[in-house]
């Protein structure tokens, strides 16, 4: 992996940064006492959970009409939710498969939260697969099992089914990735352990991992085909949502376009969504050596990028409904901008459209308040986008007669909490017993690609230089 | 081998010493002697003693997988077969026996399909020539109220429960010791139809001659009889038939929804409004002119309708009258002008129509109706429209003898009383004031089936059962008979009333006996070719009907004799030009006068026109609303004559601006789960003028009252939004031309040039070797009823979910009547459009699953649980569904539904489906859904299979109309029309073959699902409009 780079590009490791250092940082909170900050977050996360548990519980047993659904709108909040975690799913592939074939370096400080916060937000979108069921408990009808199930075969003509190979070849895959890619740091920690539980358990999970030439060679192989395999997934899950709705007959859901679009959504998303997590992790893990402006600032770009694509996508939306002469197309995206939902579509170009094109501007870009604070409106934006999607077009569709408006109940609010409780939980585990960064892949990178510090001390663990103040002073 | 054979093996060593115990055990398949006197352990077990660790455990593990067991399993509801199976009763075919419906003044012969004993469905009887197969939806609905779990068990004394012979004797020694004394016997009824009944009444009269018999009604036609008695010397309601106008005016008179008999007349009207293949070719239909106050639903059918006030009813008659009079020669009367729209219009047609013009009306003021009489009488529409010697009994309501009688009461002077199918206390205008003296009775007994407002306040209740369980007969129409027989016996300890009375006067209380005899006396006289009475009654009750003055046809005019001018004054005196806010009543065409208000279908099925279930409301127009500053769904106190009630409001386009509207049958107190508390009972704003209940009021008051009750409306988008491939109509002249008229045929652009869009899909389309069901449905025809609604909802066991859920958008109807009004506005503006006239036109729209060929549905469903047959059927099963909704979402028609709950056994939805005896109601053929699957139409395949399955036994094909569905059955002006579509001999092939080119077209045809269902184009009978003009043409 090793290549050249140029002596003009800002470094993406910053403090000079040793092997040992790479090791020291990353695995401190892996090896260390929980901190007060993540006791807290914990915490909260464990409560949200358990709440919103407790109303998915209460969904079941009552019935989905605890939730605001009716004959017209069958699909609201559950599949709003649903679509919104997928999209959020797909920033950690993207970043850990396409970049990688792309080689863009910046991707090895960031992948690893990236990819966990993909898994974690497929089992959330998959949490609603199973809760949008009337009849959940027979959920495993939707999977082509054997006869010994029932006599009878899934419809392969069905975009649900399409959605049920897409969304588990997804996570299957995504699952294989991320703990290959972890299997040298889990070896790390392995060989760090002081005591026999953490030893035993490191161990086992680093799967013999012994760091000869050999393993290395197998492990680069790895990411590679996985890469390959992963990255035409990246574009293929969301594309296959999309067909869910771009399959169908009602109108503002019967789009050509939706593919393209509803992928670039979900990038776009993901990526505010992996800024959100870095941003914290970085400053409670300290990590701002390792997640640079220069990170925050690529992820920035790619963000304006698909936003933009996102934008044209809505414009060519309402030329299209126009341009077709389709008396319902364009009457749903008329009633879209103007009907009694018409909030829910302002807040959505304003969200997504609109804010992201002030990335435009350097300092913005590179502001860390300025980044979370737009990343959280890009994410309100998309579940916008799917909410507007989903709900403006089935609340008035082709018979009049039926339209009908969608509240929202206590429960849709509380099963959409449900899944933050179940995604923090879940991240805020990984972070404290797994490395949140890359460390070989980073290593690889400190080479070339980290801030140059004077002879005099670079190759001097960081340790030694707060230790011996003539370091620091020459670093200075 | 031989080796072999010598050779011997031992079990062990007690085979070889034979072993007494070894013996024993040598065959049984376990041969262990240590068990063989285990049954000993296990007494010991179970009695407690002699427990061993092993026992314990043995013990314990056998309690839990029991436990277990049993927790797994549903439990288990005991179906007893039958010890000796009666004869022609055979499980799981159904029975039908032919009955008659009454209820007040209503009437329809019957025919009640039972099911191992208990009728489940109800429906219409085509031999009868009254109502001609027709039912309403009252009719269909009734079958529930048999099953209805708030009704009394037995005969009651004040709260506590007698039995029979306590009430008789105490009753009869009660009437005996009034009679001694003198004091005044009254037997206070609703219209009874029923010859027999009248008897019995007659011979209670006879034994206390203190005894008089009153009839009231209320929804009073007295005003008619009585303008007829002054008018023609007889005090009678005419026979009318609307089949035979061409031009038909109404002014107020809700002749297709509650007006007397409307469902018969529904028959009639839309005989006379049907064109092309379904009316038999002709293409001319009537015209009909409607001038009212509330849009009812026979308002949104007219060709014309004009909105007045109830002050101006009056005038509008006699208006209508001085201009045909001008036209005709005949005199005029001097009232007040009034200035209403289409009136001139409506009274140049009806001269041009002399001979075939009809004109009715709704008021209860004789005056009124002696000017409609003398119109009619101008027209020449007796002996033509209106058959004056065949008289209908619908009606019998004496409003002046009823108000005596409470005057009587109020003055002590009623020594006893007995209330049958009345309900005075809720339904009569005076109901408090009767309420306060009924106590002052020193006898007071009722006959209603439950403690009502009126039999909660009776000394004695001596309940009568339900329709289904009695013998009855019944006289609608002069000269027209039908019997009434049970289908079930008694489900409580109910007697039916003429058996009370019989016993009363100590006669054998056997009504069965005593109607068999009337009817050797008084109808086998009339009959010809029995060879002895019991042939005429057995076939009189096979058919339900016999009906000795069938085909005597309109009997000559009559001679009119009412004093027109005298009406006249009487007009003048009581309507006069006003400013203020009136107030008209008027009945849902659902609950009717309150009296079944305890039916949980009827209470969900959504009034035709407001489509809004579940509560009354006070109907304003959007000017009024606007000048009180009011909106939908305000509350606000309605006062007239100082009583006030607190209603929401519902914005009603059509309503004459200045007026208020409520429906009356509402506020129940005493009538149930699903009645008490739903509305207000706005009875006590009627009153009595001149002896007759009037249901307006002339000063009324509506003021703000705060807050707001959501209405529960199944529809809430009261436009169609200018989309023509939903609702394709034109007018008639138009239609004459050219038979395609107002169809929308869009073209799809390809590169060969415009195509339809049909000629293009992806689909390779399923074959319909056999059957292709389909159904037709024509938009002239469908009078928006609910009729079919409710017939569905019995015959596929739909659930009733109550208010909040329908306010939730959640009601479970297959079938549901789509109303749209028309808008104003231009096709391009877009938020006007959402906005209806003020006074629009209306059209009913039948929806129900399309049974597409390209269904959307079936593609989309993840699990296959949605497919399609060989029969053109889209199939649900409700098995195999996980719910997604996705089906639901796909739907263009949005025709299905999701059981969002479950709706049966759940205390949350405490109606028919929550107890034992409301389930008897269920049709054992279709399933109960369970909640978390989809649900929706099947075009009733349950019939279709019963019917293949009994033409395959009978070794034949189908007959090509054998199979009708549940909605094309209980329609009684045959608006749909269902078959077999690949039988060139079914009636729907034949209508096709005809409109395929003309009124027939699919519901969103662009969109290429090709349903099964076809509608006809709605026609208007309207003068081009020059406005409607150049639309049509930019249109075109």
């Amino acid at each position: 992996m090793s290549h050249v780079t140029s002596a003009v590009r800002t470094p993406l490791v910053t403090g000079g940064k040793t092997y040992a250092d790479v090791t020291e940082d990353i695995s401190r909170q892996v090896e260390g006492k929980p901190t007060r900050a993540w006791t807290i977050a914990f915490t909260i996360s464990v409560i949200v959970l358990i709440y919103g548990a407790a109303c998915v519980f209460w969904t079941w047993w009552e019935g989905l009409g605890v939730w605001g659904l009716n004959k017209t709108v069958g699909w609201a909040w559950d599949i709003t939710n649903f679509v919104w975690w997928v999209g959020i799913g797909h920033a950690g592939t993207l970043i850990s498969a396409i970049l990688l074939l792309f080689r863009q370096k910046w991707r090895t400080a960031v992948n690893r939260a990236a990819e966990a916060m993909t898994i974690f937000a497929v089992i959330c979108a998959a949490s609603f697969i199973l809760m949008h069921m009337g009849r959940p408990w027979l959920a495993l009808w939707a999977l082509p099992l054997p006869n010994t199930f029932g006599s009878l075969w899934v419809n392969f003509k069905s975009p649900l089914v399409w959605d049920v190979f897409a969304i588990s070849t997804y996570f299957t895959v995504s699952l294989v990735f991320w703990y290959m890619g972890l299997l040298p740091d889990l070896a790390t920690i392995r060989d760090r352990a002081r005591s026999k539980v953490s030893r035993y358990i490191y161990g086992a999970f680093s799967l013999g991992w012994n760091g000869s030439a050999k393993t290395w060679a197998r492990y680069e192989y790895m990411s590679l085909i996985l890469a390959g395999l992963s990255t035409p997934l990246v574009l293929s899950v969301h594309t296959i949502v999309s067909f869910d709705f771009a399959t169908s007959v009602i109108p503002g859901w019967h789009t050509t376009i939706f593919p393209p679009y509803f992928v670039a959504g979900a990038i776009f998303s993901g990526f505010a969504m992996v800024q959100n997590l870095m941003l914290i992790i970085r400053v409670v893990f300290k990590l701002e050596d390792y997640i640079t402006l220069e990170h925050i600032e690529s992820m920035n770009k790619v963000i304006t990028l698909t936003g933009s694509i996102v934008g044209v996508a809505y414009l060519t939306e309402f030329f299209i409904a126009w341009y077709s002469g389709v008396e319902y197309e364009s009457y749903a995206f008329i009633n879209r901008a103007t009907g009694p939902y018409w909030w829910a579509y302002w807040a959505m170009m304003t969200c997504n459209v609109i804010s992201p094109q002030l990335f435009w501007s350097r300092t913005i870009r590179r502001s860390i308040v300025w980044t979370f604070t737009l990343s959280v409106v890009v994410n309100i934006g998309m579940w916008f986008e799917r909410f507007v999607i989903i709900v403006t077009s089935l609340h008035r569709d082709y018979l009049p007669s039926s339209w009908a408006m969608f509240h929202p109940t206590l429960f849709d609010i509380s099963d959409y909490i449900f899944s933050f409780g179940l995604f923090f939980t879940l991240f805020l585990l990984f972070s404290k017993f797994l490395p949140v960064v890359n460390m070989a892949e980073v290593k690889t990178v400190i080479k070339s690609s980290s801030e140059k510090l004077p002879a005099s001390v670079s190759g001097v663990a960081k340790g030694e230089r707060v230790a011996n103040p003539a370091f620091n002073k020459s670093v200075e | 081998m031989e080796e072999n054979k010598t050779k011997r093996y031992w079990k062990g060593v007690e085979e070889l010493r034979n072993d007494p115990t070894f013996v024993k055990n040598a065959n049984s398949e376990f041969a262990n002697p240590d068990l063989s006197d285990s049954s000993n352990d296990l007494d010991g077990i179970l009695g407690g003693s002699n427990t061993q660790r092993r026992d314990f455990l043995k013990v314990m593990g056998f309690g839990m997988a029991a436990v277990t067991l049993a927790a797994c399993e549903a439990p288990v509801h005991k179906a007893i077969p039958y010890i000796k199976k009666p004869d022609l009763t055979f499980p799981s075919i159904s029975d039908y026996y032919a009955s008659t419906y009454t209820e007040g003044g209503e009437y329809a012969s019957v025919l009640v399909e039972t099911r191992e004993g208990r009728p489940i469905k109800i429906e219409g009887n085509t031999l009868s020539s009254v109502s001609k197969g027709g039912t309403s939806a009252r009719v269909q609905a009734s079958v529930l109220s048999l099953y209805d779990i708030d009704k009394l068990k037995g005969p009651k004394r004040g709260e506590s429960d007698i039995d029979w012979a306590t009430a008789d004797r105490e009753i009869i020694s009660q009437l005996n010791s009034v009679a001694a004394r003198g004091g005044a016997i009254r037997l206070v009824t609703s219209t009874i139809l029923s010859p027999a009944t009248k008897a019995v009444i007659a011979e209670f009269i006879a034994k206390y001659p203190t005894a008089s018999h009153i009839m009231y009604d209320a929804n009073s036609a007295f005003g008619v009889v009585q303008a007829n008695q002054a008018s023609f010397g007889k005090a009678v309601i005419p026979s009318y038939d609307f089949s035979k106008a061409q031009t038909i005016v109404s002014v107020g008179a809700d002749f297709l929804g509650t007006w007397i008999a409307p469902f018969e007349f529904a028959h009639s009207y839309s005989q006379g409004r049907k064109v092309g293949a379904v009316g038999n070719g002709k293409k001319t239909m009537s015209r009909h002119y409607q001038f009212e106050t509330g849009l009812s639903m026979t308002g949104a059918n007219a060709d014309y309708r004009t909105a007045i006030k109830p002050s101006q009813e009056g005038l509008v008659v006699a208006a209508l009258y001085n201009k045909v009079a001008a036209k005709l020669g005949g005199t005029a009367i001097s009232t007040a002008s009034v200035d209403v729209a289409h009136l001139d219009k409506a009274a140049n047609d009806l001269a041009a129509a002399r001979g075939k013009a009809i004109v009715v009306s709704g008021s209860n003021d004789p005056n009124v109706q002696i000017v409609v009489n003398a119109l009619n009488n101008l027209l020449g529409s007796y002996g033509t429209t209106i058959d004056i010697n065949t008289p209908v009994n619908y009606r019998q309501g004496n409003d002046q003898q009823m108000n005596a009688f409470i005057d009587e009461a109020k003055s002590g002077r009623v020594g006893a009383v007995l209330f049958f199918g009345a309900n005075p206390v809720y339904e009569h205008p005076r109901g408090a004031e009767l309420a306060e003296s009924i106590s002052k009775i020193s006898l007071s007994v009722s006959f209603a089936d439950r403690a009502d407002e009126t039999a909660s306040l009776v000394k004695y209740i001596a309940p009568a059962p339900h329709y289904l369980e009695c013998w009855s007969d019944a006289e609608p129409k002069q000269g027209f008979y039908s019997l009434a027989q049970p289908a079930i016996t008694n489900i409580f300890k109910t007697r039916q009333f003429q058996s009370s009375l019989l016993t009363w006067i100590g006669k054998p209380s056997d009504f069965q006996v005593y109607l068999k005899n009337f009817w050797r006396t008084n109808r086998y006289p009339q009959a010809s070719g029995f060879s002895s009475f019991d042939a005429f009654w057995v076939k009189c009750l096979n058919d339900g009907v016999f009906e000795p003055n069938k085909g005597a046809g309109v009997a000559g005019g009559a001679s009119f004799a009412g004093n027109v001018a005298q009406a006249a004054t009487g007009i003048s005196q009581r309507y006069k030009p006003s400013t203020g806010l009136e107030l008209a009543l008027y009945e849902k065409v659902s609950i009717g006068t309150g009296s079944l208000a305890n039916n949980p279908w009827l209470q969900e099925m959504p009034d035709p026109v407001t489509k809004a279930c579940w509560d009354n409301y006070a109907a304003l127009s959007q000017k009024t609303a606007n000048e009180l500053s009011l909106a939908q769904n305000d509350l606000v106190n309605v006062t007239v004559n100082g009583k006030s009630i607190e209603l929401p409001v519902i914005i009603q386009p059509g309503q004459a601006d200045n007026t208020v509207s409520v429906a009356i049958g509402y506020g129940r107190e005493k009538a149930g789960k699903a009645a008490n508390g739903v509305g207000k009972n706005a009875y006590p704003f009627a009153s009595v003028a001149g002896g007759y209940v009037t249901l307006s009021s002339f000063s009324a008051k509506v003021e703000k009252a705060g807050g707001t009750r959501e209405i529960a409306q199944t529809q809430t988008h009261d436009t169609v939004m200018g989309r023509h491939a939903v609702l394709q109509e034109t007018i008639l002249a138009n239609y004459q031309k050219n038979p395609k008229a107002g169809r929308f045929e869009p073209k799809v652009v390809t590169s060969e040039g415009p195509k339809t869009s049909t000629d293009i899909s992806l689909w390779n389309g399923y074959g319909k070797p056999n059957h292709s069901w389909g159904m037709v449905i024509d938009l002239n025809a469908c009078l928006g009823c609910g009729a079919c609604v409710i017939s569905c909802q019995a015959e596929n066991n739909i659930a009733v979910v109550g208010r909040q859920e329908v306010i939730n958008r959640r009601e479970m109807h297959w079938l549901r009547i789509d109303r749209y009004y028309s808008s104003d506005a231009e096709p391009e503006n877009l938020k006007e459009l959402e906005v209806a006239s003020a006074n629009p036109e209306v059209t009913f729209q039948p929806m129900l699953c399309q049974h597409c060929s390209n269904a959307p549905c079936e593609t989309v469903c993840p699990v296959l649980a949605t497919t399609h047959s060989t029969e053109g059927l889209n199939q649900m099963t409700y098995n195999r569904c996980v719910g997604t909704r996705y089906c639901a979402n796909n739907c263009p028609y949005k025709v299905r539904r999701f059981n969002w709950f479950k709706y049966f056994d759940n205390d949350n939805f405490d109606y028919n489906f929550n107890n034992d005896l409301g389930k008897m109601a269920i049709n054992p053929d279709v399933t109960v859904r369970s909640r978390g699957v989809i649900e929706k139409c099947s075009f009733c395949v349950q019939r279709i299979q019963e019917s293949k399955l009994t033409a395959k036994k009978e070794r034949r094909r189908l007959e090509p109309d054998e199979v009708q569905t549940a909605c094309s059955q209980a329609c009684s002006t045959g608006a749909i029309i269902f078959g077999d579509m690949n039988n060139p001999e079914s009636t729907i092939s034949k209508i096709l073959t005809e409109e395929k080119d003309g009124r027939a077209f699919h519901v969103l045809e662009e969109i290429n699902v090709r349903p099964q269902i076809s509608y006809l184009t709605k026609i208007r009978n309207k003068d081009e409009e020059p406005k409607q003009a150049t639309r049509q043409e930019s249109h075109a």
